[in-house]
């Protein structure tokens, strides 16, 4: 087996900038055989390797389908990802990867699927948003719940504007500072959630986002009725191997890295929201 | 299997068929007062007559003239550093004029390693670090060829110190399994058992005298004796319910106090593994080294997140320790990582002991 701690060459086909800050890289292995063998599901992440400064995980937004590039939507928040932020198209990275467990979307198939984000960064939610727009008669109703401090954070703008003219899509955005002609709401996202309109018995919800906004919306939604184990989220902690040895991303029995970084909400209850955990 | 006898003036034919079989011999020595493991060519490096005296933060060797190889409880190392090096490259990138990248693994050397003087709690961490570098979903390919080939000579535990309590963990004092050989100290020699194929091989190359049934008496006395003579224990072997049913116990602010987040405790743990990952670039820019490195819970940077600390104080440091050694180490490994070494005990700086916090906080039902 290969060994998986080594990276793989991967080459930047294109770059587009989603902010200020937040940047895509659409990548692709420069070895076509492993180009080829490379699947992943929504949710998993790669590990990506600056050469001489480091490594960092970050999700896979693209589609799974897509054979001939998979993107990587980054923020720049330290070191590493200001580096990257630096690269352009035709420049080379390293990347080893998929890991960890993705978004239960088979289980999710012929039932309302409801996604839930707060904060910057929700880049592995809008690979599910994508998802199941191109796989719309798969699935029922979609309802899409993002919130960000100040309207000009949110990216994809366009797009959320796009989907709330679909049929059987419900969007609910919220800003807690909104600039001039911001359409949707101004406040926090998880007021927001008395207009959500879903059928709690059978409904999957996934969300990701600071803990505190989906302690909130946890609570919000199985007061509603929806069980524990239809809500999934998607866990941040320090991953440095991505591989279960490192012990950085050690949360009660499970490591985030390879049980999560998706959990069903009743596999992390007992410590979330514990600070320190 | 009987055991058979090996007199002291015979210890150096167990090393020289070692080095014939093609091992490097790592034993107890005595190094900048401490017992440390070490090449071992000579039966004169052995630390003869010294004793180790343990209690909460403090550690010394007396010499005595006692004739015993292994009259002493532990030092700081286990087996840990031999297996899982303090720090090690993982892999070589290399950048190519046109910016082309390449990566190669960078595999330990091979080489084969017998270790004398093993305790029955670090074989008991042994087990543990291969379940977790070995066992889990993927095998640790740097750890696997450090083990392989790996023979353990192990030696029964007759002097505790009083920092002790592998009793209380059911790891010790006598070495049960998992070693080659396992050897009980006489005054005036070893009885010899073996506990493998490649064990046995080696004991019939020593011309090994049957044991008196008075000389395994005598060892087994002694065995008994040792285990009689620790006084710490932990309440529970399983305290993943208490410590969790107590994370808001008072106890973890009054150890917070105490306790300087120095990582020593994880460091001389020979059960902990956590490791952080850093790279080493040339100055030219052509290549770097990707390494890992043993970490600690008890550093700021091990919980940090881009931007956040999770555990930014002392007190959710310590109790990350704790509860994830003696808690969800239960979930993760089936067992408790603790193996009653007490070396996190004598090597605090402070004298924080493992056995009081755990009592404290987990010792008697929930708290408040």
């Amino acid at each position: 087996m290969a060994d998986p701690q080594l990276p793989h060459e991967a080459q930047i086909l294109e770059r587009v900038q989603e902010s200020p800050t937040i940047f895509t890289l659409r990548l692709k292995f420069t070895d076509p055989a492993h180009h080829a063998a490379f699947r992943f599901a929504p949710g998993q992440f790669n590990m990506l390797y600056l050469h001489g400064v480091g490594e960092v995980p970050i999700s896979i937004v693209s589609d799974p389908q897509d054979e001939r590039l998979f993107d990587h939507t980054i923020r720049v928040v330290g070191r590493v990802t200001r580096g990257f932020a630096q690269l352009q198209a035709g420049d080379r990275i390293g990347v080893r990867g998929p890991y960890g467990r993705g978004w239960p979307l088979k289980s999710a198939e012929n039932r309302v699927v409801m996604v839930v984000t707060g904060g910057l960064g929700c880049a592995p939610v809008v690979s599910v948003i994508n998802y199941v727009i191109r796989r719309r008669e798969r699935f029922r109703r979609l309802v899409i719940m993002q919130g960000v401090k100040h309207s000009d954070d949110l990216i994809w703008r366009e797009q959320y504007a796009r989907w709330s003219g679909m049929p059987d899509t419900q969007v609910l955005v919220a800003a807690d500072v909104g600039a001039t002609l911001w359409p949707w709401h101004v406040g926090h996202v998880t007021e927001l959630f008395d207009k959500v309109e879903i059928d709690a018995r059978n409904a999957a919800v996934m969300m990701c986002g600071p803990e505190g906004m989906m302690q909130v919306a946890v609570d919000h939604l199985t007061e509603r009725g929806i069980a524990e184990t239809d809500i999934y989220l998607s866990m941040e902690r320090s991953m440095q191997c991505a591989v279960g040895l490192c012990g950085h991303c050690q949360y009660g029995g499970q490591f985030v890295c390879q049980d999560g970084p998706v959990f069903s909400y009743r596999d992390v209850k007992a410590l979330f929201g514990k600070r320190g955990f | 299997m009987e055991a058979g006898f090996l007199p002291r003036a015979g210890f150096q034919a167990l090393l020289d068929a070692l080095h014939q079989s093609g091992y490097r011999c790592i034993g107890p020595r005595s190094r900048d007062g401490a017992i440390v493991y070490d090449t071992l060519a000579r039966v004169e490096e052995l630390p003869r007559g010294l004793r180790d005296r343990q209690t909460p933060g403090a550690y010394r060797l007396e010499q005595t003239e006692n004739p015993r190889f292994f009259s002493w409880a532990n030092g700081p190392q286990a087996l840990k550093p031999l297996f899982f090096a303090p720090v090690e490259p993982l892999w070589r990138s290399e950048r190519a004029t046109d910016g082309a990248l390449g990566f190669t693994a960078i595999e330990p050397p091979a080489e084969r390693l017998a270790v004398i003087g093993v305790r029955a709690c670090d074989l008991a961490a042994l087990r543990l670090q291969d379940r977790h570098f070995l066992e889990g979903r993927f095998a640790d390919a740097r750890y696997a060829a450090r083990r392989a080939n790996v023979f353990l000579v192990a030696v029964h535990c007759s002097h505790p110190a009083d920092t002790c309590f592998c009793v209380s963990t059911g790891d010790g004092p006598r070495a049960t399994d998992d070693f080659d050989l396992a050897l009980s100290e006489l005054d005036d020699g070893f009885l010899v058992q073996a506990g493998s194929d490649a064990g046995r091989a080696l004991a019939a190359r020593l011309a090994l005298a049957p044991a008196a049934a008075a000389q395994q008496q005598a060892a087994d006395r002694e065995i008994e004796a040792a285990a009689r003579r620790q006084t710490r224990s932990l309440p529970s072997r399983n305290l993943r319910d208490a410590l969790f049913a107590n994370l808001d116990h008072p106890r973890w602010e009054n150890v917070a106090e105490r306790c300087l987040s120095c990582g020593n405790c994880t460091a001389v743990c020979p059960t902990c593994f956590c490791h952080s990952e850093s790279d080493e670039a040339a100055l030219d820019g052509g290549h770097s080294r990707h390494l890992r490195q043993w970490d600690s819970c008890f550093t700021p940077g091990h919980s940090y997140i881009h931007g956040i600390t999770i555990r930014a104080d002392t007190r959710t440091r310590y109790r990350q320790w704790l509860t994830h050694k003696l808690g969800s180490w239960h979930d993760q490994y089936g067992r408790s990582g603790c193996v009653g070494c007490g070396r996190c005990i004598s090597w605090c700086p402070v004298g924080i002991d493992i056995t009081e916090e755990a009592t404290a906080i987990g010792g008697g039902g929930a708290h408040g």
